[in-house]
């Protein structure tokens, strides 16, 4: 594995936990960050993803045309994709209209008809990452404590490929 | 026969392990501190061999065995852990997860629930099985009991200490399948039932947050399945 120097997260059909989360690791942070930089993220403005980032983050489920095409282009620009966290391991929350589909929610949330110009549109199942593009490293929890997110990154910045198996579970 | 007859002699994981002839490969294993993971297995209850998490391997057999129903035999030669069966056990344990709507964040078993202990202690970290989402319904009938079909993993636990231990056999299984479908009476709703005492030993067994006490979460939802060994041993006693 090469070098780690650039890093990115992404934020799709998810409730921001994960980032809280990562936030979460205080002056972990400042530990870490001069050891990388953070090329693209909901946390800072850069609208662009970079043509190359050594490692992605990415929280959240795939549920809209938006998180799909979001979802290809950090996985064609990404070295090391990682999913962070419940709804990007297994659908988790996001995909519980599963069972219903986006028909009914929609129903639910807007008594008006749903806004359709200017929004993406829902997909009609949501779906954990890995069943949209290939991801190198499962990271569970909703979300993942902000230890684990701490060793994520420790070792992906050792240049090793961490393992979260029997180190972090769902829910 | 003399009860040395009745001893057998074999080895677990290249360990020499003796077993009474009656004992099953789980019992003999978790003798001598051998950890084989299962679900459906409860001690106090009867075996189904229902959840394959047992799994092993035996030299000479073409299949891998159930380890609670499969009885010790002279000579045996069993190995609990190998790359074959920790496959064999993640598959098992992706199918429980992608077969019903397991959302262990908002479940009130979250913390306390043997399907995501296992899913930790096997390392299985995502389901590469496409997820089904069913469409099931949740009893809340019972005034003080819940019964949540979306997080069962038909175990039958519930079925089975609600006929060998309270003697009610509300508790049964209608269906084939991944539709089968853990039902009271005959699907009555629960509430309903004539025949539930109410006991509420089926929450106890529970090893998911499929039966669940109302009104209780975090810590509070942890079960106590640990009563069995003794009821059957106070049992036995009996005429």
């Amino acid at each position: 594995m090469s070098e780690i120097k650039t890093l990115a997260t992404a934020w799709l059909d998810g409730c921001s936990g994960c980032h809280m989360s990562l936030l979460d690791l205080d002056e972990r942070l400042i530990e870490l960050s001069s050891q990388f930089t953070l090329v693209h993220s909901p946390l800072v403005d850069r609208k662009t993803f970079p043509e190359h980032v050594d490692v992605t983050l990415v929280e959240g489920a795939v549920a809209s045309e938006d998180d799909l095409k979001k979802i290809r282009k950090i996985r064609e620009h990404t070295g090391v994709l990682v999913s962070l966290g419940d709804c990007a391991l297994t659908g988790n929350v996001s995909a519980m209209r599963n069972r219903c589909g986006p028909g009914p929610v929609l129903l639910r949330v807007y008594p008006e008809p749903a806004p359709s110009e200017g929004v993406p549109a829902l997909l009609d199942r949501v779906r954990p990452v890995h069943e949209v593009v290939p991801v190198d490293v499962f990271v569970p929890g909703c979300p993942p404590s902000a230890e684990t997110i701490y060793q994520v990154l420790v070792e992906l910045l050792a240049g090793r490929i961490p393992t979260l198996e029997g180190v972090a579970h769902f829910g | 026969m003399s009860p040395e007859a009745n001893i057998r002699t074999l080895t677990i994981d290249e360990v020499d392990v003796s077993a009474r002839a009656d004992q099953t490969i789980l019992e003999a294993a978790r003798e001598h501190n051998i950890a084989i993971p299962t679900l459906c297995h409860l001690e106090g209850l009867s075996e189904v061999g229902a959840c394959r998490l047992c799994l092993v391997e035996v030299k000479g057999a073409r299949r891998l065995l159930p380890a609670c129903v499969t009885r010790v035999e002279e000579g045996m030669e069993v190995t609990t852990h190998s790359p074959k069966i920790d496959r064999y056990r993640t598959m098992v344990l992706e199918l429980f997860f992608a077969e019903r709507n397991h959302v262990c964040s908002v479940c009130v078993a979250n913390g306390n629930c043997e399907l995501q202990s296992l899913a930790l202690r096997l390392g299985m970290t995502h389901v590469e099985i496409p997820y089904q989402y069913p469409q099931l319904p949740v009893d809340a009938s019972h005034p003080r009991f819940t019964v949540d079909h979306n997080r069962c993993v038909l175990c039958t636990r519930c079925v089975r200490v609600c006929g060998e231990i309270e003697g009610a056999n509300t508790w049964g299984v209608m269906g084939r399948g991944a539709q089968s479908l853990v039902i009271t009476d005959l699907k009555e709703p629960w509430g309903q039932s004539e025949t539930c005492t109410s006991c509420g030993k089926c929450v106890q067994v529970c090893p998911t947050g499929a039966l669940f006490e109302k009104n209780r979460a975090g810590m509070r939802t942890q079960k106590h399945p640990e009563f069995l060994p003794y009821l059957r041993i106070m049992r036995e006693g009996e005429p």
